[in-house]
This record gives structure tokens, C-alpha cells and sequence, in this order.
């Protein structure tokens, strides 16, 4: 059903999804990229200046050694990968689950609450809804949209396995 | 894509497909399927770019290369003897620097665990207890009120770090008259926090009694006894420290590298100052409900007579004995026992209390010495409270044989944040916890760097974040939360106070015999520039150091 849907969709919707995708893919891995070439890249200010319901979570991760090392890990080594599985297309359905579950967790690290007011001022002015929601969003249309059977690697590997 | 789509029957109907063959069919899909792939070449192209402009920005960076890292703390000395300490002044400094030494009295601890419970995020209990243990003992307690005296031995006596109803140690002993306390056997070293008029006489009785001593600043409220303590340190062999935290600060250790490999140039401005805008800030401390001439040692409190008469005989020979009183010095006042920095009878006003910082972090940093000259202005213009000392203070300190002037700026009543500036012919730093480089457009040293734009002029070109590896870029980012404090404290494990740091340091001095880094050579330095700052205040003219004769002229 859903193969038949990605084929029904003309030229130009399938290369405007794809190109969507592939935008949101350099966002994730010039993201992860620019943590990889920075020297003792850590998320623990970012964690520790969390705020809303969910802070004293983000607080606890960042006040322990271990859970700090490996969000840490976790962000630069997810963030890079989910960037190239969703330019170059292959495992789709992961990378977007992926992409979906660090947005999240950023959104509600960083809620952007009524009284809300973080040290790292942001690049806009946002009220409940903020940019990594909007992506979110458009991460979740394009997980029911799916392109990479059309361009992508995997039309590739998951063909070839049907044969 | 699945095998339905490439039946012969729909190839037939699209005319596209007429001619091709199954294996150029396959050859398409391939090419659709991999379209995405040169954008990771677009990507790597401009990582490699963007990678290319930050090595040059590390190039840069490596002109400001140090030699070593700064070690984070060195261990203390193994089976060092445990040193005995005796509190001397036990107000709201006595405490804090107990506290830095491991000593809180069971209420402040309990305050702790309670706001912990409130506030998980709130740590300050852990950090207490975790708070290496120095090994010392307070076994001696003076403060001539009972309150503060009694607070001092309970924490004296919290060797656990204990909230309350608990087990704690043996209590300090208190002593009423401090002499009485450096008689004492079982002291070998004193803290001495009390108020500025008693500093030299309390350090230079300590010093004859052979106790080491930490001394509060400024380090004396007088001029003579400026001269006799440091020649009794000098003789006696004891361990003096004068309580300037700056010294254990990385980032001014690191602005001293950079000065003195003359990454600046010649510098000919020093800019620093105070800002605060509280009561509390302004002196006007609170005045304890318990306190009354029963629970406070008065007479003592009015000061050593010999010390009183020299500043009596400057005030008047000076002929500026207006700043003195205006209550006479036997009358007991609860005001004047809790905010004496608001007078010259008993502080050394903005000149000793905040100046001397100031002055000491920029001698740390630029072995700046004496004086050449000094002049200042300034008033009471906010606080009308009835205090002699002004709560607005500009003091400029020419340093003539360097070629360089430091100006110091304070109000009480605006804490509109200026940075402290060292400004040099090619480049200005901007020190605080983090340091700020700009090259100067007309730099002549980087001239080269600034045309072939290397170096953006006026643009900071330089950071240095303590606890961060000296050639890496530091990114926007990371350098806002390190400023605010919260990204190193967790790199290094602990989060470390300067007090701490720096008694800790007197501590091992003592132990080891070596010369700690505030001795009473850099003590003398900052108890004369301040007398400079403070004599041309009240005199209201150029004052003069003789550096041959060793004596403040009028010149």
C-alpha cells in the first residue's frame, strides 16, 4: 500500500520530498559533524540548562559521569548517522524514527514555555511551538511519504532482496 | 521499487522504454537510486572548507600557545602533620573562610540538606561534603561577640560536616582577647578576619607568637605598621598569606603568560573597577537582634592604642581630621560594630576593601609593584547614611618606570558591568574568569596577520576558557555557558572555590616550607598602593612613593 502510494506520486512531489529530506539529512549530519571536529564536545551545559517538567531528567543525565559521556556519544555519533541514512536514503523508516526521537528530546529539553528563558538565546521568537517541532513535523510527513524506494539506497538493497 | 513495475506489457506501453534494454533499465534505477550520494560530497567539500578556515583560526590560536598545561590541583602533601588553626574574627568572612576549610556549623549544613530536598538540582550540600579534607583542626576561637563566637565553635566542632542531632567532635576552646589565643600552645596557625583596624596589629602579634598566619585584606590600616609587619614576617620564618583568592584563579595565571610573552605589546592602560548597587554591597550590613554592649567586647573593639594614636597622627597631621568620627570612639554603636567599613575609624574603605583586589590581580598578572604616584576622587554621593567613606571612588596609580597607568573606577550604586582591561599597543585583553584578546587595528606586530586577514582587527580573536585544551576553537556556544560557569565545573570533575584554593595553599606552604603566592612581599605591595589611593583621596592632592627611601610623600 504504501509502495503504491510513493509511486503515485508525480515528478515534481517526489522530488519535493526527496529534497526535504535530503534538508533535514544535512541538518542532522553537519550537526553531528561539527560535535565530531570539536574538541571535548559536550551537551552538558546544553542538558543542565534545560528547562520544564522534564529538567530535573536532562539534570541528572548531565550530573553523571557515565549517562553524560554516553549522551554525549549518543548525540554526535546518532546525529551524524541519522544525517547520511536520510541523504543517501537507506534504511529510511530508521533514520526518520531517529531523526524523530532526537527531536523530541530536544523539544522538551527546551521547551518554549511561557516563562521559559535560556541562557543560549535563540535565533527567533517562539511561543510553545519553536523550529525543532516544526521539523519534527515535517519528519513525521515524510515518514508517510517515503521516497527512498524511489531515490535512494534502499530501492537498492530491499529490491534485491525480493529477488 | 518492486518486479510488477518492470513487466513487459507496461515497457511495451511506454514508448520511453521501447528501445532500452533491461540491463540500461537497471543501470537508470541505479543512477536514481544513488542521486542522493554527491551531497555527501557537497558535504564533505565544505567540511573540508569550513575545516580549512577554523585550522586558520587555530593558527592563529597558536600564537597564544603555553607551554604547559595548568595542573588542576596538585595533591596535598602525604602524611602531612595535621596543623592546628585558631580563628581570629569570626563575622561574615570568619565564616565563609571556616566554611572554605571544611567547617560549617550544623544549622548552615542542615540549611543545605534541606534546600537540597527542595531542590534536587541544588548541590551544595554534596560539594560541602565532598570537599577534600585538609587536614587541620580548629582547636582555638576568638570573636569579641559572644553570638559569632559561639557560631564559630559549633562549626569548629562539625569535623563531620554534619546537619543537626548529630555526632560532632571536640569544640575549639574560645578566647575572649586574642593575645590570649596566640598565647596558646595548641595553635600553630592563625585566620585572621577581623575588622581592618586590627589586621597588622593581630598578624604582627601572631608573627612574634610564631604562628603562621592568613590575614585578610588589605593587610594593614596604618602605615608604620605596614613596614613593622613585614619586617617581623620577615625575621620570624612563620608562613604569611594575605587573603587575595585572585591568585588561585587559572585564567589570570594564563593572562600573565600572555603579557609576558608581549602578545599585547607595550600596554600603557590598565582599566578596572567595582560596580555593585546593594545595601549589602554598600557595607550596611544587618545588625544581629542579640547583640548589645553585654554580648559585645566593645573596648576592644575601639582598636590597639598605639595603632589608634598613628592614625590619629596622620588624620591630623595630614589635616584631615574631619574624615574622623564623628562619634567619639568610646561610644558603643551596634552601627559601628557591623558596618565599619563605613568608617575611616575603623576600614580603609573602597581603597582597601575592593581596590586591593583589583590592584592585587593586575600585580598578579603584570608584576605591576609600587606606585610611582596616585590620585583620587571621589565622594559619598548615594549612601548619605552618615558614612565617612565614599561610596564612589576613581583612583589612577601611575607606575612612571613601567610607562603605564591603572585606573581604577568603582560606584556602590550601579552594578552596570564594565570588564577589566589591559590595554596594550596591539592587542587589548579583557580578564575576568574567561579571557577576551582583540588585536588592534594599528597593531604593528600583526600587521602582516591583519593584512593577509588572518586576524580580523577588533573582532575577539582570542578566548581562553579555563579547563579547555588551549588550541581548540572554542565555539560560540561552549564559550556562553563556560562564562556562566557551567560547563567546566563538570570537565573537571569538581567545581573548586578560589578560598578554598587559596588556603589550601597556605596550608601546603606550611607544611612544606615554601612561599606561598600572596606573601608579604606582594602583602606590602598592596598595603601601600592602597594607602597611595586612600591618602590622595582624603588629602585631595598627587601622593608620592619613594621607592629608595621606602616612604609616601607629597612630593
Amino acid at each position: 500500500m504504501r509502495h503504491k502510494n510513493s509511486h503515485n506520486h508525480s515528478s515534481i512531489q517526489l522530488y519535493g520530498l526527496v529534497t526535504l529530506r535530503l534538508l533535514i539529512g544535512w541538518y542532522f549530519l553537519y550537526e553531528g559533524l561539527a560535535k565530531v571536529f570539536t574538541p571535548k564536545w559536550t551537551a552538558y551545559g546544553y542538558l543542565m540548562d534545560s528547562q520544564g517538567v522534564f529538567a530535573p531528567l536532562f539534570r541528572t543525565i548531565a550530573e553523571n559521569q557515565g549517562l553524560m559521556a554516553a549522551a554525549d556519544f549518543i548525540n554526535i555519533w546518532g546525529l551524524t548517522l541519522v544525517g547520511i541514512l536520510l541523504i543517501i536514503g537507506l534504511f529510511e523508516k530508521i533514520g526518520y524514527v531517529g531523526a524523530a526521537l532526537f527531536l523530541i528530546l530536544y523539544y522538551l529539553s527546551h521547551p518554549p514555555l511561557l516563562d521559559a528563558s535560556y541562557l543560549l538565546p535563540t535565533e527567533g521568537s517562539y511561543l510553545w511551538v519553536d523550529k525543532n517541532l516544526v521539523m519534527l513535523g515535517a519528519v513525521i510527513v515524510l515518514s508517510l511519504f517515503p521516497t527512498a524506494m524511489r531515490i535512494g539506497v534502499d530501492s537498492i538493497i530491499f529490491k534485491s532482496k525480493s529477488k | 521499487m518492486s518486479e510488477k513495475d518492470t513487466t513487459p506489457d507496461k515497457k511495451t506501453n511506454n514508448p520511453e522504454n521501447l528501445s532500452q534494454q533491461p540491463v540500461s533499465h537497471g543501470r537508470r534505477d541505479a543512477i536514481k537510486a544513488l542521486a542522493t550520494v554527491p551531497v555527501l560530497g557537497a558535504m564533505a567539500y565544505g567540511v573540508y572548507r569550513k575545516r580549512k578556515q577554523e585550522m586558520r583560526n587555530i593558527t592563529s590560536a597558536n600564537m597564544f600557545h603555553f607551554n604547559s598545561e595548568i595542573s588542576p590541583l596538585t595533591p596535598l602533601t602525604p602524611d602531612g602533620k595535621t596543623i592546628r588553626l585558631g580563628i581570629i574574627g569570626s563575622g561574615i568572612r570568619g565564616k565563609q573562610l571556616m566554611i572554605a576549610l571544611g567547617f560549617a556549623t550544623p544549622q548552615y549544613v542542615e540549611d543545605l540538606i534541606q534546600a537540597n530536598k527542595q531542590n534536587s538540582a541544588d548541590n551544595r550540600y554534596r560539594d560541602f561534603r565532598e570537599q577534600e579534607d585538609l587536614k587541620i583542626v580548629i582547636t582555638a576561637v576568638c570573636d569579641i561577640f559572644d553570638v559569632h563566637a559561639e557560631e564559630a565553635t559549633a562549626a569548629g566542632a562539625n569535623i563531620n560536616r554534619e546537619g543537626l542531632n548529630s555526632q560532632y567532635g571536640a569544640t575549639p576552646k574560645r578566647y575572649r582577647n586574642y593575645r590570649d589565643l596566640l598565647a596558646a600552645e595548641d595553635v600553630d596557625a592563625v585566620v585572621i578576619a577581623s575588622p581592618d583596624h586590627w589586621h597588622g596589629q593581630m598578624a604582627l602579634d601572631a608573627v612574634l607568637a610564631g604562628k603562621h598566619v592568613y590575614l585578610e585584606k588589605p593587610m594593614t590600616w596604618t602605615v608604620p605598621e605596614t613596614n613593622a609587619l613585614r619586617n617581623a614576617v620577615k625575621e620570624s620564618g612563620i608562613i604569611f598569606q594575605l587573603g587575595h583568592q585572585n591568585r588561585q584563579v587559572e585564567a589570570y595565571t594564563r593572562a600573565r603568560e600572555i603579557v609576558t610573552k608581549g602578545l599585547l605589546g607595550p600596554v600603557s592602560l590598565i582599566e578596572t573597577g567595582t560596580n555593585r548597587n546593594d545595601p549589602n554591597g554598600a557595607w550596611v550590613y544587618p545588625i544581629h537582634p542579640d547583640a548589645n554592649p553585654q554580648t559585645i567586647d566593645w573596648q576592644q573593639f575601639e582598636g590597639d592604642p598605639d595603632r589608634v594614636k598613628e592614625y590619629m597622627d596622620y588624620m591630623t597631621s595630614a589635616g584631615v581630621a574631619k574624615y574622623v568620627g564623628p562619634d567619639p570612639r568610646d561610644k558603643f554603636s551596634l552601627e559601628r560594630f557591623f558596618r565599619w567599613r563605613c568608617w575611616w575609624d575603623y576600614s580603609t574603605g573602597l581603597s582597601g576593601d575592593l581596590l586591593t583586589h583589583e590592584y592585587d590581580a593586575m600585580n598578579q598578572i603584570m608584576d605591576l609593584g609600587i606606585p610611582t604616584s596616585a590620585n583620587s576622587s571621589g565622594g559619598v554621593y548615594f549612601f548619605r547614611d552618615g558614612r565617612t567613606v565614599p561610596d564612589v571612588l576613581q583612583t589612577s596609580f601611575e607606575f612612571a618606570d613601567k610607562g603605564l597607568t591603572m585606573l581604577y573606577s568603582a560606584t556602590l550604586a550601579s552594578q552596570f558591568n564594565r570588564s577589566r582591561k589591559i590595554m596594550g599597543h596591539d592587542a587589548t585583553m579583557e580578564v575576568g574568569n574567561t579571557l577576551t584578546v582583540t588585536i588592534d587595528p594599528r597593531s604593528e606586530q600583526y600587521r602582516d596577520k591583519i593584512d593577509n586577514g588572518t586576524i580580523k582587527p577588533g573582532e575577539p580573536f582570542y578566548h581562553y576558557v579555563p579547563g579547555k585544551s588551549i588550541d581548540a576553537v572554542t565555539s560560540a556556544t561552549e564559550l556562553y555557558f563556560a562564562e556562566r560557569g557551567l560547563l567546566y565545573s563538570y570537565v573537571d570533575g569538581k567545581r573548586y572555590n578560589t578560598t578554598y584554593l587559596h588556603l589550601r595553599e597556605w596550608l601546603e606552604c606550611i607544611r612544606s616550607g615554601k612561599q606561598p603566592s600572596c606573601n608579604i612581599d606582594r602583602g606590602f605591595e598592596e598595603a601601600i598602593t592602597a594607602h597611595m589611593g586612600t591618602r590622595a583621596y582624603l588629602e585631595g592632592h598627587t601622593i608620592y612613593w619613594d621607592a629608595e627611601k621606602e616612604e609616601i610623600t607629597r612630593g
